[in-house]
């Protein structure tokens, strides 16, 4: 199975997640906040804190720790406050 | 038809569910994750298959569920609204947080909610900087998805819990460098007569944790905690402190190690939002509930760590208990869980002793400089904080909130609730009241949901109490 992050083509495997992709790519932010555009990434990792948001297939404020990745899913990261495309 | 609906299915969901099938109830399990277990018992995801999953086989294992259990798994349950003779649960189900959830609501006179726990963080300098997880987080990850959450980790906070971490971290590849207890040692207390109460059953497993730490000569300090976090885009080194009796760093003592992680976990807040939406009566913090795991409200049972924060052990114990009572409730001929609730009443005295040992202090609050993050949804300051407190009159949670935007965020406030009512003074409990009891959309809002299997009112008519 492969996924894109920000265009980059990624192998990944059935049953990780969005942030378990990204930690095991060693990528450790992939939003910024609305108000100071400070770096977020992963936090309480079971769903609580929306804190690890992530654009997937066009919808913002996806929470990466608990995204199943699909074949084909095209992951981006997301600037403050997004609107889908 | 006798049906009853469980949310939850880590131990006292599982358990609970499985109680009520074995009576011949059907149950429909409901659970945010992909596979059973919840948080304790959490399954590798990359691994095919669910070994929980509901089978004709005769139970072998303990939390291998009956056929008659439905599991919904991938579900989020956004609401609870009270109908004629129970209630109604309102879902959205598939990938998380997509566009193409399907909206579900299930109804049912009896409701078990196992809704479980999450880590408590305390905020202190740097701690929104990435880097910073819970110490369910780096848990979470290494158990689930395979993955540590850093090379070089420090794992920090109060109670047991840190020990798995420590050694999932060390399983995952990771070098866990120092953990830091902020009250005294969790082996020195097990040792003791309080520790020793009860016969706990993890006082081996937490020996053997201890044994991989030394082997792995993972150095344990009590009365230590992670006081500040450094770095620009990432934590990349951290300064411990030595605590006194009250967490207050003592002056002097602060080291700087380097770190590219670290883990905190304070304890646990119970989910407390579907018990307030189902009028469940909680106090200090925690729902209510009788011998038979009934609430204040009539048909709504709860088990596990909503009532108390006592592990998996006691979890799965009230559960079995909830779950036979919560047949009895829709008509179910049930004999008294005996066993199972002699397991309550002494795990809970082995869990009020393990949380006297294991609290947290007011000195954490010392840790914070009027630039730390309280709320860091809406990026609240301590200055901000106090600030808003200071000009407007806060009553509550909700004045708090309002006047001060923390807990006004996606988290809904179940991160910084707790800690902005204890630093502005007020009752945290008002935090806890979600109506939306978890983020949706606003499409998922505005969709019709069928309504599946509608209570007959009239058989409701009847009044099934449960006493044991």
């Amino acid at each position: 199975m492969r996924v894109r992050f920000d265009g980059e083509e990624v192998e990944v495997q059935e049953g990780q997640t969005v942030a378990g992709v990204l930690l095991a790519k060693g990528v450790r932010s992939w939003r910024t906040t609305r108000g100071a555009g400070r770096p977020r990434g992963l936090f309480c990792g079971i769903g609580v804190c929306f804190d690890c948001l992530v654009k997937v297939n066009g919808v913002p404020d996806v929470r990466a720790c608990q995204r199943v990745v699909a074949d084909g899913d095209d992951i981006r990261t997301q600037a403050g406050a997004e609107l889908p495309s | 038809m006798r049906r009853i609906v469980v949310i939850g299915a880590g131990p006292a969901g599982m358990a609970a569910a499985s109680a009520a099938a074995l009576h011949g109830v059907d149950v429909v399990l409901i659970d945010a994750g992909a596979k059973l277990g919840g948080q304790y018992h959490r399954q590798d995801a990359l691994a095919p298959g669910d070994r929980f999953a509901p089978s004709v086989k005769l139970a072998s294992r303990r939390y291998e569920l009956p056929p008659n259990v439905e599991h919904v798994a991938n579900a989020a349950v956004w609401a609870i609204e009270p109908v004629d003779g129970g209630h109604r649960a309102h879902l959205r189900v598939g990938p998380a947080d997509g566009l193409d959830r399907r909206g579900r609501a299930v109804e049912a006179r009896a409701l078990v909610l196992a809704t479980g726990a999450y880590d408590r963080a305390l905020p202190f300098p740097g701690w929104d900087l990435p880097g910073v997880f819970t110490a369910g987080a780096a848990q979470a990850l290494a158990k689930g998805q395979g993955v540590a959450v850093g090379d070089r980790v420090v794992v920090g906070g109060t109670g047991p819990f840190l020990l798995p971490v420590a050694a999932s971290l060390i399983g995952a590849g990771a070098r866990v460098v120092e953990v830091a207890e902020a009250n005294a040692a969790v082996t020195g207390w097990l040792s003791k007569p309080a520790g020793a109460l009860a016969g706990w059953s993890k006082s081996g497993e937490l020996a053997r944790y201890a044994g991989m730490l030394a082997r792995h000569r993972v150095p344990y300090r009590s009365r230590t905690a992670v006081v500040e976090a450094h770095g620009s885009e990432c934590v990349e080194s951290v300064t411990v402190a030595r605590l006194d009796a009250l967490w207050n760093p003592v002056p002097g003592s602060e080291r700087r190690v380097e770190a590219d992680a670290v883990a905190v976990g304070f304890g646990f807040t119970p989910q407390l939002e579907l018990a307030l939406a189902a009028r469940c009566r909680v106090e200090d913090g925690f729902v209510v509930v009788d011998a038979a795991q009934g609430t204040s409200a009539p048909g709504v049972f709860a088990a596990g760590e909503l009532t108390g924060i006592g592990g998996a052990d006691l979890a799965a114990s009230e559960g079995a208990v909830a779950g036979a009572a919560a047949a009895k409730f829709v008509g179910a001929a049930v004999e008294p869980p005996l066993r199972a609730m002699a397991r309550v009443r002494s795990g809970r005295r082995f869990a009020e002793a393990l949380n006297a040992a294991y609290p947290v202090r007011p000195g954490w609050q010392g840790w914070l400089r009027d630039d730390t993050i309280v709320c860091r949804c809406e990026e609240v300051t301590r200055a901000a904080l106090y600030r808003a407190v200071d000009e407007r009159d806060v009553g509550a949670a909700r004045s708090l909130k309002l006047v001060s935007g923390a807990g006004l965020g996606l988290c809904q406030g179940r991160v910084c609730g707790r800690n902005v009512a204890e630093l502005a003074d007020v009752d945290g409990t008002g935090f806890a009241k979600r109506p939306i009891a978890s983020p949706i959309r606003l499409s998922e809002l505005a969709e019709e949901e069928p309504v599946e299997s509608p209570i007959d009112a009239e058989e409701s008519g009847r009044a099934l109490g449960v006493e044991y």
